[in-house]
């Protein structure tokens, strides 16, 4: 299954990873790769097997609604690569570059 | 001038009041602390954390889509929504996607033109809440993380709404549910209950949909119904000019009153639902959906009709008495007072709707403060005051209100008070002669024969009384007095 540059570059958007153009062709051919070795899994024959999003057997685990102690706020940021008033601290954040 | 037919289909977010998080055992009461003091691992988003599910939160989930006429699906499952933003840490929100917990349930409404009309809701489902950006000056952003992961059922509606003022009542209506039912408090001032809109017009005729615009940032009742009348304007607007509309995502400016095309997205989201895989299917029997189905109260809409029926109430008192279900207890409760003193519901209602809405609008007080201002026992004691003759209809109102005011018993107030009604005809007599005395000129005009003359001469006997006087005995005594001399 070859996938289209276009489609490389998005999946490298989404990933939040800056891949200089000479990389892009590489990583299209790998991915093309790996696509088309789990491309043998559609050979198996699942008519009849209930589709699961589960491999444990486990459902329904479930907690009563009761509070424990939780983390105190020093706790929470000591490991914030920066923070202010008892808030983490992050670079200016608009939705156009989440996705960009 | 074409004609437009608007579609609108309302989303709406409401926290289900759990002690704990949804995934994980920290408060929920996220409001109550300083920042960052509601967090664990999970809702840190630290590797390896295990999320697990509150099970109160899923049985509020189920109580409200039973509530919402929805069935309720025997097996569901957690997805995983792919959304890169600091208010989630850990890069997805856990969520319901192709599988909800409940689906296809329906509310009744009044439309515009009066009747009664079903909007459908497509589903309920359940989710986590997110953290609270600060955006500072210097364009960093803080994170406040206690209000991320407390528990939240997403409700769509199917797009059934005609007009903004349909959407207003269906949103009352969903908020009055949720509140009743006990698994919301529906603020919306501190976005316990939130709104979103998708909205389209279409020319009449015209089969399908016209492009639908989403509306965000409504924060009340007034604001959906201002922005979706806005918004459906501006869309006819643009197609009379020959415009098209575009599919986008506006924000409501409640100070400019208008809707704002925010920032267009190069790259439409691209959350990629996946399950999750921390969390085991939930699946559910019948038993425990009929458990759930037996901890649901009377719902509104059936305990008004009941007391339209059982205490034949107006449909507009029935309403006012159901509009929360602390008010339908109270009124419940003090008709059962009354009743032992021979009370009637509908002189119950009367003072309910009347004399202590009023009160309570006045100090500013929600319903719930009924019980403690005016427990339902001295409703019961006024109206058997009133009954026995004790007082006056004058009196019984100023001592309402002194028992509202100061929590004493309306006897009490009565007998330390000297309220007690003058019906003795011998004391009425005396201050009849005297008003006469006083005031030739109606008693001029009751003789000359303008018998309505009287009603200023009772008046004046009511006020000299402070309205103690029997104002049958007081005028039977009056005209007695007129036509003797």
């Amino acid at each position: 299954m070859a996938l289209t540059r276009a489609a490389v570059e998005h999946v490298a958007r989404l990933a939040r990873l800056q891949l200089p153009a000479s990389e892009l062709e590489r990583m299209r051919e790998q991915l093309s790769a790996i696509l088309d070795y789990m491309t043998m899994l559609q050979e198996v024959d699942v008519a009849g097997v209930p589709p699961t999003a589960q491999v444990t057997g486990l459902s329904s685990v479930m907690r009563p609604d009761e509070m424990q102690p939780t983390l105190s706020q020093a706790q929470a940021l000591q490991n914030a690569p920066d923070h202010a008033e008892g808030m983490f601290r992050v670079k200016a954040v608009f939705e156009d570059e989440s996705t960009g | 001038m074409t004609e437009y037919i608007t579609t609108i289909g309302l989303e709406v977010h409401a926290q289900a009041r759990t002690a704990s998080k949804m995934f994980d055992a920290c408060s929920a009461d996220y409001a109550g602390g300083e920042p960052n003091t509601r967090t664990s691992v999970v809702s840190l988003g630290l590797p390896g954390a295990l999320p697990v599910v509150n099970r109160r939160a899923i049985e509020m989930a189920a109580l409200s889509g039973l509530a919402l006429n929805c069935s309720i699906n025997l097996q569901s499952i957690f997805a995983r929504k792919s959304y890169i933003y600091p208010d989630l840490p850990k890069g997805y929100q856990i969520t319901q996607y192709d599988q909800p917990l409940c689906s296809n349930g329906w509310i009744e409404i009044r439309a515009d033109d009066g009747s009664m009309k079903r909007i459908g809701i497509e589903r309920l489902h359940i989710e986590e809440d997110t953290g609270r950006l600060v955006h500072m000056p210097d364009g960093s952003s803080l994170i406040d993380y206690n209000r991320s992961g407390v528990p939240l059922m997403e409700i769509v509606s199917e797009p059934d709404i005609a007009s903004p003022e349909e959407a207003r009542r269906y949103f009352q209506k969903l908020r009055q549910i949720l509140m009743w039912i006990g698994v919301n408090n529906g603020d919306m001032e501190h976005g316990e209950l939130r709104c979103d809109a998708n909205v389209s017009v279409r020319p009449r005729g015209q089969h399908e949909y016209g492009v639908k615009v989403e509306i965000k940032n409504m924060n009340s009742f007034r604001a959906v119904e201002r922005a979706l009348a806005y918004e459906v304007q501006r869309q006819i607007q643009a197609l009379e000019a020959g415009a098209t509309i575009v599919q986008e995502t506006r924000g409501w400016n409640e100070t400019l009153g208008v809707t704002v095309g925010q920032r267009s997205k190069e790259f439409a989201h691209d959350y990629r639902y996946f399950p999750e895989p921390d969390i085991p299917p939930l699946v559910l029997d019948a038993d425990w959906v009929a458990a759930r189905q037996a901890e649901l109260p009377e719902l509104p809409d059936a305990r008004r009709a009941r007391f339209e029926a059982e205490y034949s109430l107006s449909l507009q008192d029935a309403e006012l008495l159901t509009i929360e279900r602390s008010v339908a207890d109270y009124y419940e409760a003090a008709v059962a007072a009354a009743q032992a003193v021979n009370g009637s519901a509908k002189d119950v209602a009367n003072w309910i709707t009347g004399e202590l809405f009023r009160l309570l609008n006045d100090s500013g007080e929600p319903p719930g403060c009924m019980t403690v201002r005016m427990p339902p026992a001295h409703i019961a004691e006024v109206l058997a005051l009133l009954a026995r003759g004790t007082i006056t209809r004058t009196i019984a109102k100023q001592v309402f209100e002194e028992s509202f005011q100061s929590g004493q018993a309306p006897s009490q107030i009565v007998a330390a008070r000297g309220l007690t009604q003058i019906s003795d005809a011998d004391t009425l007599a005396t201050l009849a002669r005297e008003i006469i005395a006083a005031n030739p000129k109606p008693v001029a005009e009751y003789r000359n024969g303008k018998t309505s003359a009287i009603q200023f001469l009772v008046g004046q006997m009511m006020k000299a009384t402070k309205g103690q006087a029997n104002p049958q005995t007081a005028r039977a005594v009056l005209e007695g007095e007129l036509n003797a001399s």
